[in-house]
């Protein structure tokens, strides 16, 4: 009997994580704010990117400030491939990064490893 | 707190309980037993293993997962399963989620610093710029930091001092180390309007120069923004572990989830033991090693070809290079040195080049400045001349002396008396494609300069390393076939393309792109819709902005051996990535049914602590490997510029 209820339990567990992590939900995104010809936005690093998309306006130059609280060091480095960044995120600090916007597209980044992912979408 | 903070409470805390495992067969107990080790493992867990389930519960929030997801789930089953065991007096395993985290730990203190050795490069490149420059202000020599340097700026160097930016003599002369730029071993002699770069060093002269480059716009600055840019680039290759990446950890979950179920629920082992298995999985699954097997490698190969001069534009160019089997080159300025020079003359020597000097002495013609290039070296005076008469399409005439002396092609020779022996001489020069120029005086020919744009020194042994390697080389030239043909012969090129418009040599490189993937190299303007075409364009550094623009290589050396060097280290590179994704992948495939019992039958097992260390010891192998690149031998004419 407890066997069949713990093949029962692992069986929706299992359910359970295909969903959490296959399904599909929705990325949070942000479109930059423009203050004195400059726009911002705030990235919090914690498992991840918070936003995770970020729009920006093509033309204007464009700052991002990363936030890392997560101590993992799977976040302790941020790469944008397009634009030759790879920035140290030391815990609890902001570090402000540059983006040229002068180009439109999206380009990815992503975590020193690889792991995580965010786009950037210039437009 | 810092990861090898975490690393050595995990380690010093973990010891009683390895005492406990090696001493416990010979009868030692560790004091306090079960409670010992309750208390021990409690620490590691909230302090070492802590951030590892902060950040696992922070990105599954976000529907993300990570390799901290997995160390988090292994041990934090292995933990709270024992202290469930101990209140119902079964058997404990504390010290499979201690040893676990101490190991994953190791692998991360040693990883982290791997990763910080292979990002050394761009910081040593960095570090090379002078921080000082003595600026000449009002007549005199002022001190400044290097950014307040501008463009125009006079700046003088003492010997031994290092040049603070890009600029031109303007006094002096002295021998450069040019070698951390460029690779060059040799210092290189430079003279008033020779150019210099910033960071090298100069010889034992001193040196005044006017600064033309400035902050973001030298040589070295963009040497540095490019390779940054390539090792952060991605790999093509890549792309397959960023697929895996983002769907393995939630697989590898299902799969120790099934695992528990077949051996507790199907097979009907205790629970204890059937927890043991799902957990060897969940932890050897980690998949750093696959994620760090390409970043690693490209860094260190595209940092160490920067070293020798060689500037690999991305991870995209280095995989290309691996399918090559056809190259092909530029003649001007790629093959050959780009300016004519006078290789022959016949005759009297002084004499004729006296006459052909005055003649042409106020000439803009190619073929004229290589005559008085070589007049000045010799050391020929040039003589002044009357009734100067350029004669369309032959040549030139003027009195000298009283009498009437030419310069021309062999149009002009209707008129004028030539000895068969000049003429013959004439020919067989012709034949190897120079081009011959006749001097006369009154109504003789008295001799003949010889002019060709000669190959460069080293372009036959660049071809040949090329052809060793069992590629096929083609040159492509605006050149007469002739002229082409007699090139190629003499640096050993196998097939010629001549008589291409500049705008046509993209075509012919797609036409070759029909039998294989094709490099290009080249250095003009008109190179650049080739370069691009090309599945790898190769520029030189010596070129214009546009080709170094349009290649995915370039070399700063302007040397033609290093298009071998650079095919050597790109597949170096690219054989290393290749190497080190088929380990991590192996070890991940091989590892997980070994960790689920697959093969318990025949007594091979993988109980969770070993699986933290060979976890951690997959992702160190990786990054070492990549390291080693480093040190990888290069072929013996590529190691000879360290």
């Amino acid at each position: 009997m407890l066997r069949i209820l713990v093949l029962i339990v692992g069986l929706v567990l299992i359910g359970f994580i295909a969903w959490w992590f296959f399904g599909k939900h929705a990325v949070a995104t942000e479109t930059a704010s423009v203050t004195n010809d400059v726009q911002q936005v705030d990235v919090d690093v914690n498992g991840g990117y918070s936003p995770e998309r970020i729009v920006l306006k093509r033309g204007i130059p464009a700052v991002l400030n990363f936030t890392r609280r997560d101590s993992s060091s799977c976040l302790d480095r941020v790469v944008f491939p397009d634009f030759g960044i790879n920035r140290e995120l030391p815990q609890g600090e902001k570090q402000v990064i540059k983006v040229d916007t002068s180009k439109t597209g999206e380009f990815q980044w992503a975590c020193g490893m690889d792991m995580f992912h965010g786009k950037l979408i210039i437009k | 707190m810092a990861i090898t903070n975490r690393f050595w409470i995990s380690l010093i805390l973990s010891l009683p309980m390895l005492a406990e495992m090696i001493l416990h067969p010979l009868g030692w107990m560790l004091p306090g037993g079960e409670w010992t080790m309750f208390v021990l493992t409690t620490i590691i867990m909230v302090v070492s293993a802590g951030p590892f389930w902060q950040s696992a519960w922070a990105s599954f929030k976000k529907h993300h997962s990570n390799m901290d997801t997995l160390v988090a789930i292994g041990t934090a089953t292995a933990y709270f399963y024992s202290v469930y065991a101990m209140i119902t007096h079964q058997a404990v395993f504390f010290e499979s989620a201690a040893f676990v985290t101490t190991f994953v730990l190791l692998g991360q203190v040693f990883e982290e610093r791997m990763r910080n050795n292979a990002s050394g490069a761009v910081e040593k490149l960095v570090n090379l710029q002078a921080k000082k420059a003595t600026v000449m202000r009002n007549g005199e020599p002022v001190s400044v930091p290097l950014s307040e340097v501008a463009v125009g700026d006079v700046i003088r160097v003492k010997p031994g001092e290092k040049i603070a930016v890009d600029g031109v003599i303007t006094k002096g002369n002295s021998a450069i180390d040019e070698s951390m730029v460029t690779g060059e071993s040799m210092p290189v002699e430079k003279r008033v309007g020779d150019h210099v770069i910033g960071s090298t060093v100069n010889g034992n002269g001193a040196l005044m120069f006017k600064a033309e480059k400035v902050g973001k716009d030298t040589m070295l600055s963009q040497i540095v923004t490019l390779v940054k840019k390539a090792q952060n680039s991605h790999a093509p290759i890549q792309k397959l572990t960023d697929r895996v990446s983002n769907i393995f950890v939630p697989i590898v979950l299902i799969v120790a989830i099934l695992t528990f179920l077949v051996w507790y629920v199907l097979i009907g082992t205790s629970m204890a033991s059937a927890l043991i298995f799902a957990v060897s999985v969940v932890v050897i699954a980690c998949p750093c090693a696959l994620g760090l097997a390409t970043p690693t490698a490209l860094m260190v190969g595209t940092g160490r070809s920067a070293k020798m001069g060689i500037l690999i534009k991305n991870g995209e160019v280095l995989e290309a290079v691996n399918d090559i089997t056809t190259v092909v080159f530029d003649k001007t300025g790629t093959i050959t040195k780009g300016t004519p020079e006078v290789t022959d003359i016949v005759g009297d020597q002084k004499r004729v080049l006296t006459l052909a000097a005055s003649l042409e002495a106020d000439s803009e013609h190619p073929l004229a400045a290589a005559i008085l290039t070589t007049a000045q070296t010799v050391g020929v005076a040039v003589k002044p001349v009357t009734n100067f008469q350029a004669v369309e399409g032959q040549g030139v005439k003027a009195v000298i002396d009283g009498q009437t002396a030419f310069v021309g092609n062999d149009k002009l020779l209707a008129d004028f008396s030539v000895t068969p022996d000049l003429r013959k001489r004439a020919a067989k020069l012709q034949l190897a494609a120079k081009t011959v120029v006749f001097i006369g005086i009154g109504s003789r020919v008295v001799g003949l300069i010889a002019i060709q744009d000669a190959p460069k020194s080293t372009s036959k042994e660049a071809i040949a390393a090329l052809k060793a390697r069992g590629l096929k080389t083609v040159m492509l030239t605006g050149d007469n076939q002739q002229v082409a043909q007699a090139i190629a012969g003499r640096v050993g090129i196998d097939s010629v393309i001549a008589d291409v418009l500049p705008a046509d040599k993209a075509t012919h490189v797609r036409e070759l792109q029909k039998t294989g993937k094709v490099a290009f190299v080249g250095d003009g303007i008109n190179d650049a819709p080739a370069l691009t075409t090309a599945d790898v364009g190769i520029a030189m550094g010596s070129g214009t902005d546009i080709a170094i623009e349009s290649g995915g290589i370039v070399l700063v050396k302007n040397d033609l051996r290093d298009v071998d060097r650079a095919l050597a280290i790109s597949r170096k590179t690219f054989n290393r990535i290749k190497l080190n994704l088929f380990w991590a992948f192996i070890y991940n495939v091989l590892g997980i049914p070994v960790a689920a019992g697959v093969f318990y039958g025949i007594g091979l097992t993988l109980s969770p602590e070993l699986a933290g260390l060979a976890m951690a010891f997959s992702s160190l192998s990786v990054v070492t490997s990549s390291v080693l690149l480093n040190r990888v031998k290069m072929t013996r004419s590529a190691t000879n510029t360290f």
